[in-house]
């Protein structure tokens, strides 16, 4: 919306010094968070939804630098999740790494892998890509599930870690997981503006156009998918721990569209977007899987169910609107949450006319 | 051994035929790849099995009924959800119909719960034919059978009837079928009937073959899509011979060579025939301008 007069105002982080004060402010805010939460019991909350939170908004940047910026469909970000968390665990126990060299490790790993599901994907667009990605999901599950390796039907347990000599809980996984978050997130919104991130961006608006621009269509695709398996393998990592047990069922084709459907929701093509996508719909499904605990729709809800439905299985409620979230959003606006927050903008700078 | 496996390969692979006939009925004139298929046929077998438990409806009405719920939801879905997006992208189009099978498997669960049912079917399970020496049970028989008609029938409606030539048209050019005057909505909801219905003959089959319960679709669904890849996305006889090939080499597969890794088979498949031949087998290759 501002003209930008230099090539260095393009690229810097923070257009200007108010954006600047209040990314501060947040930080300071995310750092006494976990005390607001004890203590406030902000909306309901509790360290561990925080942290998933911040998870799910890891693997929606990696998901939105892969079908926000660079155009690609990707709906096996389950397989990447699940690599990432087995391949740390499985450094830590058996081969006795720390955590921040195996996390890492596991990253690569993941985005190894991500290339390989880049190759195929050079050829295919649109809903081929979707089927490939879907097949690649349910292929990594199932090749976990049977090899003995990584635990068999079982699972792996995360193993206890320790800092410093005291063994890790809730808090201390937060300000770790928190501070590799936010790494990874000013890393995001600094690839966008390189030479890499315009290359993803011209490939999504027309990917011909960009191979007769020069812009090496193998290598940014493969890159794309590998940077974005790289965040979902972290994320990943980070997840067998505050989970605590990690399961190869765990890894379903659910999580993968419900990560498809953060990033959709918070809005295609922004950072912030994505971290609201996840936020939201993590909150949501956390809270609605215990509905009957809402104050005023559960137990009419609860009532009803036993009437006419069953009820055990009220809990598929938080699918229900899961659901409903996401074709309102797409039918309502395109954009998302990002999409809302633009157009609030605009409304408010150019309000007298 | 080698006949029996690809016998029984034969059935279950008619099974994702009748899966891959519905994705592409949609797919040849909305031109969106339908994930919710296999929920929608899901709900559509649990509502026959309500209606044949709880109220004892004999078969046929109960089959009757389900068909008419099967083209209403069907219906339903296409004129609440599709027609309001605007211009919608590919993701966007993939994204409304996730979002529907998430709402019909959250209601599903919600209202029959996570319990494993079983379908009755007047076909048995048990009883079995005998050709040469190969065994096939009734119910595998009957399934070929009654793809082979299903898709025969809608074969010859696409080629040689008016509505079928409609739909096609309405696929190629949507504007230029409007202005040539076909009703382009009408068209289009009357596709995603027809597409649910044999959704839901998929959708009774498959439960009649296993356990019914609301996951029971996630499977055939990747398989359904597989065989629709491997025949052509726009081809109707080639989701029988998708569906067939890809019933016969996953058997193979776990016969020969490691049962417990027999699902990646459909995967492998998929990226392979993508690769070499995207447009399927028998399908025509179009290329688009740019």
């Amino acid at each position: 919306m501002d003209i930008k007069r230099s090539y260095y105002e393009d690229i810097e982080l923070f257009k200007s010094s108010t954006i600047l004060v209040w990314s501060i402010l947040f930080l300071v805010f995310l750092g006494i968070l976990p005390w607001l939460v004890k203590t406030y019991h902000l909306l309901g909350m509790s360290i561990y939804v925080v942290n998933l939170i911040t998870i799910n908004a890891l693997v929606a940047i990696g998901l939105n630098i892969l079908v926000g910026y660079t155009g690609q469909i990707s709906m096996g970000h389950a397989g990447f999740f699940a690599i990432g968390a087995f391949t740390t665990v499985i450094f830590i126990v058996n081969w006795s790494f720390p955590l921040y060299i195996a996390l890492p490790i596991a990253g690569f790993i993941s985005s190894a892998f991500g290339f390989i599901l880049g190759l195929p994907a050079l050829r295919l667009k649109g809903p081929y890509l979707a089927i490939a990605t879907l097949g690649f999901g349910m292929t990594i599950t199932t090749i976990i599930k049977h090899m003995e390796f990584f635990g068999g039907r079982m699972g792996l347990q995360a193993p206890k870690l320790y800092l410093f000599g005291t063994p890790m809980k809730d808090i201390h996984y937060y300000y770790v997981i928190m501070i590799i978050a936010v790494l990874m997130v000013i890393g995001a919104l600094k690839l966008i503006k390189t030479r890499v991130g315009r290359a993803f961006i011209a490939i999504r608006d027309s990917d011909i156009a960009a191979e007769a621009m020069g812009v090496n269509l193998t290598y940014y695709k493969t890159l794309s998918f590998a940077v974005s398996a790289f965040y979902t393998g972290i994320a990943g990592g980070l997840y067998a721990f505050i989970l605590g047990f990690i399961n190869p069922e765990g890894f379903t084709m659910i999580m993968s569209i419900s990560f498809l459907a953060m990033v959709v929701v918070g809005g295609l093509g922004s950072v912030m977007g994505s971290v609201a996508g996840a936020a939201l719909l993590t909150y949501l499904d956390i809270k609605l899987q215990v509905v009957q605990d809402i104050p005023a729709i559960g137990p009419a809800l609860v009532a009803f169910s036993q009437k006419y439905m069953s009820i055990a299985g009220i809990s598929n409620i938080a699918v229900i609107v899961y659901g409903l979230i996401m074709i309102l959003i797409i039918l309502f606006e395109p954009l998302g949450i990002f999409g809302f927050w633009i157009r609030t903008k605009r409304y408010w700078k150019t309000w007298p006319f | 051994m080698l006949g029996q496996l690809i016998v029984s390969g034969l059935a279950v692979g008619a099974c994702y035929s009748l899966l891959a006939l519905a994705m592409v009925i949609i797919y040849k004139t909305s031109d969106v790849l339908n994930f919710a298929q296999g929920e929608m046929a899901m709900v559509s077998t649990f509502i026959a099995f309500t209606l044949m438990e709880s109220y004892h409806v004999p078969f046929q009405w109960a089959v009757i009924l389900t068909f008419l719920f099967a083209i209403l939801l069907g219906a339903f879905f296409e004129l609440v959800f599709l027609r309001q997006a605007k211009e919608p992208t590919v993701l966007g189009l993939i994204i409304i119909t996730l979002g529907f099978e998430m709402i019909l498997m959250g209601f599903a669960g919600w209202k029959w719960g996570p319990d494993q049912r079983s379908l009755e079917f007047p076909i048995s399970n048990i009883q079995t034919y005998n050709f040469f020496g190969l065994v096939m049970s009734k119910i595998n028989f009957w399934t070929i059978v009654i793809s082979l008609v299903l898709m025969l029938i809608l074969f010859l409606f696409f080629r040689y009837t008016k509505v079928g030539i409609a739909m096609r048209a309405t696929q190629q050019n949507q504007l230029a079928a409007r202005v040539m005057g076909i009703r382009t909505k009408w068209i289009l909801s009357f596709t995603w009937a027809i597409s649910s219905m044999v959704g839901a003959v998929a959708g009774m089959l498959i439960a009649a073959l296993g356990v019914l319960d609301p996951t029971m679709m996630m499977d055939p669904l990747l398989k359904g899509f597989a065989s629709a890849v491997l025949g052509g996305m726009t081809s109707l006889p080639g989701t029988a011979v998708g569906g067939a090939m890809l019933g016969i080499i996953e058997n193979l597969f776990g016969g020969y060579v490691s049962l417990a890794f027999k699902s990646i088979v459909a995967f492998a498949v998929i990226v392979l025939m993508l690769c070499i031949r995207p447009s399927g087998l028998l399908a025509k290759h179009y290329v688009k301008k740019v």
